[in-house]
């Protein structure tokens, strides 16, 4: 059951992050702020690593309105995680056309290399994996995207996984 | 080859930077329309072409874009619609990566044919990628000159925004997407009253595909007469369909609507046939929610003529033998895919992209995805196919949007058509676990119907 998270880590939202919101909410008319939501939380998510619940109720009072607006959006939408993650979650398209090209034995070889079920994030706090829906990347599959700039790597073999995988942990460790 | 409309320059070097595309005649038709058109003039250029949204429902969009109000000091909008999440649908993603001023310069014409001076384009949070390209391409058309205030001198003026959805398919539809555009959750809204009347904030809204809003810069160029001379009947035009699943040569191709499904699967100019010299089993040529036919009946109608790739000929049959055109999603299945397992996964997938407003789809969409996974792995029983045929005949036009409807089609086609691999699972349980019902009869020529006496 998904519900939102508190966090014990202190949520401050830095000026430059700040400036960004502002930002996004110039491009909407007066009053209507709250549609920045899904663009802030997204960034949200990129500076914190998830949206928890002191977060979201942080976002609620920039936008000036309730915070159930922000949860019940939070809870909605797929790509934002309600509790942390791995430093690269990896994002496995799982629908039709990538499952007939082969994304079960992908997920499965994922599972077996980091260890760890799906939502489960690893010892060392760098991966966690999840199916997800269809990517529209139906003709490169099998695909997996990382977020948050959301990269996509296309034509998946159990090879390139591995190599994608040691070259994230080089990148973590450097 | 056909002719190409919209990726005619995509192998050029640099085309998606504004300076290359406008040397290659980019832009022209803003220039076009905002010196020489009135807005009534270009929505009747679009009307003329017969462009048919290119989404997947395929209405009109000259026709669409009449039907919009406009109250007298009420702002009105133009929102693109780039949720691109139906499955086997990739081709706008490949527009807006490669060739974004086009989209771009559609969103200005569009804008101004409909006297929007605030547009968005919504684009599913998974582009993140395409929202960076297009926000890019967006500064270097304001900084030429084709956006913000006094366009070119014309006095008009429009302002372009990109906003990421959050990861929900259901955003695709329209009223959705309005939703989601407005910070909410992507609850499709009970029509009507219908956007063009009050759509975002309320306000008169068109909603138009990637593709729809891009088709429209050639045919202001061209002129919709022009245009229309493409295709066959009431589909005119070129289409991109997005080729994935088990073929030679998957990828995004711009086809003259007409060309033979068989060409389009076999012909050297497309996908160049079935992948590691397999055969054909199955097609769903529309993206997921369109029904999925066996091989003879997506080469040829029931009546033995060639099929085409056509808004027609693809319905030709109604849901009885015939498909839909759809987003031009095209998944190939060999002979080794198993149809009863895609089933299934197209069940799981509507079920887990129900927004969960009406019954019927919530709670129906997990059933049959239930049922689908016990006759998968083993658990079927015989009367599992007819419950499942029951369970979609009552989400479908059950439900405020078309989701239930799209939920629906996949099912109940699967089963009027590859029935006995359904009742193949059922018998053979174990044997089902471990291997594939395989071609099967679906790929033989067409049964000899006998002429009806008129």
């Amino acid at each position: 059951m998904l519900s939102v998270q508190n966090t014990d880590a202190p949520v401050t939202f830095t000026p430059e992050l700040l400036g960004k919101f502002a930002e996004i909410v110039a491009r909407y008319p007066e009053g209507k702020q709250k549609s920045a939501l899904l663009p802030i939380l997204h960034l949200v998510q990129a500076e914190f690593g998830w949206v928890s619940a002191p977060a979201m109720d942080k976002v609620a009072e920039y936008l000036d309105i309730q915070p159930i607006e922000v949860y019940e959006v939070a809870t909605f939408y797929t790509m934002y995680f309600l509790k942390p993650q791995g430093k690269y979650m990896l994002e496995v398209c799982r629908t039709g056309p990538c499952e007939i090209v082969g994304a079960t034995p992908i997920m499965e070889h994922i599972e077996k290399t980091l260890g760890v079920k799906e939502g489960d994030v690893t010892p060392d706090g760098l991966f966690s994996w999840r199916g997800v829906e269809c990517l529209a990347a139906c003709g490169y599959g099998p695909v997996l995207q990382i977020g948050p700039e959301y990269t996509f790597y296309e034509n998946l073999t159990t090879e390139s996984v591995d190599k994608l995988i040691s070259d994230l942990k080089g990148k973590a460790n450097n | 080859m056909g002719r190409k409309l919209l990726l005619e320059h995509i192998n050029v070097p640099g085309i998606n930077t504004f300076d290359v595309y406008r040397s290659k005649g980019g832009y022209a038709s803003v220039e076009k329309a905002l010196k020489t058109l009135s807005p009534d003039d270009v929505v009747e250029e679009v009307k003329k072409s017969g462009l048919r949204g290119r989404g997947g429902a395929g209405f009109p969009t000259g026709m669409k874009w009449s039907f919009l109000a406009k109250p007298e000091g009420v702002p009105r909008y133009l929102v693109c619609n780039g949720d691109e999440s139906e499955p086997g649908t990739f081709k706008d993603r490949y527009l807006m990566t490669h060739i974004p001023h086009l989209l771009i310069e559609g969103m200005i014409v569009a804008s101004y044919a409909l006297g929007a001076n605030t547009s968005y384009i919504y684009l599913r949070g998974e582009m993140m990628p395409q929202i960076r390209i297009l926000e890019r391409a967006i500064a270097e058309a304001k900084n030429a000159g084709f956006l913000g205030k006094n366009i070119l001198g014309t006095g008009y003026d429009l302002e372009l925004y990109v906003q990421p959805g959050g990861g929900a398919y259901i955003c695709g539809e329209e009223t959705a997407l309005l939703e989601s555009l407005e910070g909410k959750r992507g609850n499709p809204r009970i029509k009507p009253p219908f956007p063009a009347i009050a759509g975002l904030y309320g306000c008169p809204t068109v909603v138009n595909n990637v593709e729809s809003i891009a088709a429209v810069v050639p045919i202001i160029n061209h002129g919709g007469d022009e245009y229309a001379k493409i295709g066959i009947g009431r589909s005119t035009g070129t289409k991109l369909i997005s080729a994935g699943g088990n073929l030679k040569r998957p990828g995004v191709y711009e086809i003259e609507l007409g060309v033979t499904v068989e060409d389009f699967i076999y012909g050297d100019d497309y996908c160049q046939g079935i992948a590691n010299g397999k055969r054909l089993k199955a097609v769903v040529a529309g993206g997921s929610s369109v029904p999925i036919l066996p091989a003879n009946l997506i080469l040829k109608t029931i009546n033995n003529e060639a099929r085409l790739m056509t808004y027609e000929s693809l319905s030709d049959g109604g849901f009885a033998t015939g498909t839909m055109l759809g987003s031009g999603g095209f998944i190939a299945y060999d002979e080794d895919q198993c149809i009863v397992r895609n089933t299934w996964n197209f069940a799981r997938f509507y079920h887990h992209e129900s927004c969960g407003q009406c019954s019927p789809c919530r709670e129906g969409t997990g059933w049959m995805e239930k049922v689908l996974h016990r006759l998968e792995f083993g658990h079927g029983k015989m009367s599992d196919m007819d419950l499942l045929v029951d369970v979609s005949k009552k989400i479908e036009g059950n439900t405020i949007c078309p989701l239930g409807d799209a939920a629906a089609w996949p099912v109940a086609s699967a089963i009027r058509h590859f029935r006995d691999e359904f009742e193949w699972h059922v018998t053979n349980p174990s044997v089902a676990l471990t291997s594939n019902y395989g071609l099967a009869h679906y790929a033989d020529p067409l049964p000899v119907l006998e002429k009806a006496e008129v």
